[in-house]
């Protein structure tokens, strides 16, 4: 090991900043899960009859279901019988709460993880909902957001008020029988958030979504659903971040988006969940499935991911492409570092005439990270004229990190145009030496090397949490080359 | 006080010794270029002198404007004043030279304790200096060396040697790859940066550049020794007889 890479593993191991726990009192459900939960959460939420249904079909059908192994990643096996369902901070009134309501100590909170929760500070036209373990506690900007018929809430209002449009497309794009996960999902989600853009509108600012998972043993199980009607757009972003604890935590989540005809939907994440410790101790469960349906001719969804949180990630945000000339972009920055493992990736499904997609994958792993890019491109047979372009490329930081990829190619029409490229990359000595020799600090160095490296999918984030990206970049990797 | 003076320096890679006790001292103002055939210790000087960690000194000292150079970390190096332009620029994707070259300058100047350039008044530096060392103005924007041609990979080493303004810049076969009228602006860039303070050392495999940057001292490295120091005569007497005249003495 060379001198620059000793020193720089000895600048390694920040500690995780979002890692707080907040101490209020919360109306937790025992751990357990058997119908009598599932009715419990159901009650809780005021689920009207066909929900409730709907929620024990989705269990009795995940009864039978084998949990997936085919994931390049380990861990033991998970006791759903430890789990607690539902979990929310006690407060005296009814949802939903203005923003002067709030419990005092949930607003530190936020403003400890710096989320422009304040209506002042969302003069950069931010709207944010946001949800803390299982319910949504504050959506701002409701109003002016009203006014152009745009629908933003949590998805337990949305079942209240809106329950025509979440009956209709609730399991339309990601069914309760999908996959395990998104199955159990079905059974007991407790919130998430809902958005409605109505034909021809042009959502006047971006929205945005905080999840946080607080209590101890809790999963978290949010449902999002976004539906942009004819020619309608929708930028929307969602962070999220756990507090530092022992145990491992689930997070299985359902995101679907429907994009109707000249609809687009643009889906930014970025992922702080806590990662556990250097020895793999603790951290969340991240088992999600997100899908987008571009239901209509010339839709445009796109997917922008930053991964730097998490033990263990399962995530392949996809598009079914089912318009023609629709189109299906996913640009994805992951990180594994110290044990972390992450097995991501996205699946278009080609079915309309002329359907373009876009994957550009980077991924980066330092420390015994292991990370696997896993993509599916299908073309199925009447999608005419089809194109698809790939791109996967990984950097390592260490000698001890692993990258691996997982391409998928399915091609049932003889007139599509596939292009795939991938590269792995070691981190340069020679690189940081060049930036040494020009003055600039190793750590410096580094994080000017690894941004350049994402450059091509921080371009496609919204400016504002572009910037707040490469910050988690530059903090989590803070020191991990070796 | 000698700008750079370097005595017996010994440097091992992988346990193979490849500099063999090197003396040279470069005074202010002073160029002086090093030839040598392949493989005879030209860049692994440079980078030892560059502070490159893969490089282990195994005996002798250098020292720079009296301080002990090997002592520094490389980026403190680079702050103090010690400049290479590299044989082969790395490239560094995503990242605009510009950018690049701002977190260099800002860097440089911090550790001086000068003031920080801002947005307005670096693109203004940069475009003057651009200009002065004719490099396209297209390449400010474009990642650092990507896709970069030999030439201007090389042109661009010389633009930041400009803009960062050392004491010592050291020239790693700048020359090679060039055509001769890239030959030409490069060694004009170097001539014009040339002063009183500044020093040279400028290594190269051809004569040919000699023609262009007069040196004031000439050294023939081989097999890991300066065998032969003279007066820029030196150069056209090995343009003529080759490195053979020296091998002997190397041995
Ligand atoms: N990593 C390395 N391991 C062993 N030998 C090396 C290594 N790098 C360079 N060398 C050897 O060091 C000698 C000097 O190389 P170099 O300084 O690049 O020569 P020059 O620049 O004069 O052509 C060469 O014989 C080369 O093979
Ligand atoms: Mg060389």
């Amino acid at each position: 090991m060379s001198a620059t890479t000793k020193t720089l593993e000895e600048l390694t191991n920040r500690k995780y900043e979002a890692g707080f726990i907040t101490d209020i009192e919360q109306d937790t459900a025992p751990p357990g899960l058997d119908e009598d939960i599932i009715r419990f959460i159901s009650a809780k939420k005021g689920d009207p009859e066909w929900l409730l249904e709907w929620r024990l079909k989705a269990y009795r059908n995940w009864l039978q279901m084998p949990e997936p192994k085919w994931a390049n990643v380990y861990y033991p096996p998970i006791d759903f019988q430890a789990i607690s369902y539902y979990s929310a901070p006690k407060r005296k009134e009814d949802m939903p709460q203005s923003l002067d309501e709030i419990d005092p100590k949930l607003k530190e909170t936020y403003d400890r993880l710096g989320i422009p929760l304040h209506e002042q500070e969302m003069l950069a036209g931010v709207a944010v909902d946001a949800v803390f373990d299982s319910v949504s506690v504050a959506t701002s900007y409701k109003a002016k957001l009203k006014e152009k018929g745009v629908i933003f809430c949590s998805m337990s209002e949305a079942v209240q008020e809106h329950p025509e449009l979440v009956r209709k497309y609730l399991g339309s794009v990601v069914p309760f029988n999908d996959n395990y996960y998104a199955g159990l999902n079905s059974a007991v989600f407790t919130d998430g958030s809902f958005v409605f853009i109505p034909k021809g509108v042009r959502c006047p600012m971006e929205l945005s979504t905080y999840f946080r998972i607080n209590a101890a043993n809790t999963g978290q199980f949010e449902r999002t659903l976004i539906i942009a009607e004819e020619g309608a757009y929708v930028s929307y972003l969602e962070g999220c971040t756990a507090p530092v604890r022992d145990e491992n935590q689930l997070h299985a989540a359902v995101v679907e988006l429907v994009a109707l005809d000249d609809a687009q939907i643009k889906y930014s994440t970025v992922q702080n969940w806590y990662p556990g410790d250097e020895e793999g101790r603790g951290g969340v469960y991240n088992f999600v499935t997100k899908r987008g349906l571009c239901a209509g001719n010339n839709a445009k969804i796109s997917w922008t991911q930053v991964e730097t949180g998490s033990a263990i990630t399962w995530k392949y945000p996809s598009c079914v492409l089912r318009g023609d000339n629709s189109v299906g972009e996913f640009y994805s920055v992951a990180v594994t570092r110290n044990r972390q493992q992450a097995d991501t990736g996205t699946k278009m499904i080609h079915m309309g005439k002329n359907t373009r997609s876009t994957i550009v994958s980077k991924g980066i792993s330092s420390g015994h990270g292991q990370q696997s890019y896993r993509g599916l491109v299908r073309i199925t047979p009447k999608a005419e004229n089809a194109r698809n372009y790939s791109q996967c490329d990984s950097m390592l930081m260490s000698n001890t990190c692993g990258a691996h990829t997982f391409p998928y190619i399915d091609v049932q029409n003889a007139t599509a145009q596939l292009e795939h490229e991938a590269t792995t990359s070691k981190i340069g000595e020679d690189q940081i030496l060049y930036c040494n020799q020009r003055g600039i600090a190793t750590e410096d160095a580094v994080s000017l090397i690894v941004n350049g490296f994402c450059k091509e999918v921080f371009r496609t984030l919204p400016m504002e949490f572009a910037v707040e990206a490469q910050k988690l970049m530059e903090i989590t990797l803070e020191g991990s080359v070796g | 006080m000698a700008l750079l003076e370097i005595r017996n320096l010994r440097a091992k890679i992988q346990g193979v010794e490849i500099l063999k006790g090197i003396d040279l001292a470069i005074e202010r103002g002073e160029t002086h270029a090093i030839m040598g055939p392949n493989g005879s210790g030209k860049s692994t000087l440079a980078k030892v002198l560059a502070g490159d960690p893969s490089y282990e000194v195994v005996d002798g000292e250098v020292l720079y404007q009296g301080r002990n150079l090997l002592d520094l970390a490389p980026e403190d190096r680079a702050r103090e004043g010690v400049f290479l332009g590299f044989q082969y620029p790395v490239e560094i994707p995503g990242v605009s030279n510009t950018y690049f070259l701002k977190a260099a300058l800002n860097a440089i100047r911090k550790y001086r304790g000068e003031k920080e350039l801002d947005a307005m008044e670096f693109l203004q530096l940069i475009k003057e200096r651009a200009k002065s060392v004719k490099l396209d103005e297209a390449l400010l924007r474009r990642p650092v060396n990507e896709g970069f041609s030999g030439g201007e990979k090389k042109r661009n080493e010389i633009f930041q040697l400009a803009v960062l303004e050392p004491y010592l810049a050291i020239l790693d076969e700048t020359d090679s790859g060039l055509d001769i009228d890239a030959l030409h602006s490069v060694a004009e860039g170097v001539n014009s940066l040339r002063n009183e303070e500044r020093g040279f050392l400028v290594i190269t495999h051809y004569q040919r550049l000699l023609n262009y940057i007069i040196p004031d001292k000439v050294h023939v490295l081989l097999n890991g020794r300066i065998v032969k120091s003279g007066g820029k005569e030196l150069a056209e007497e090995l343009e003529e007889s080759g490195y053979a005249l020296f091998e002997d003495a190397a041995a």
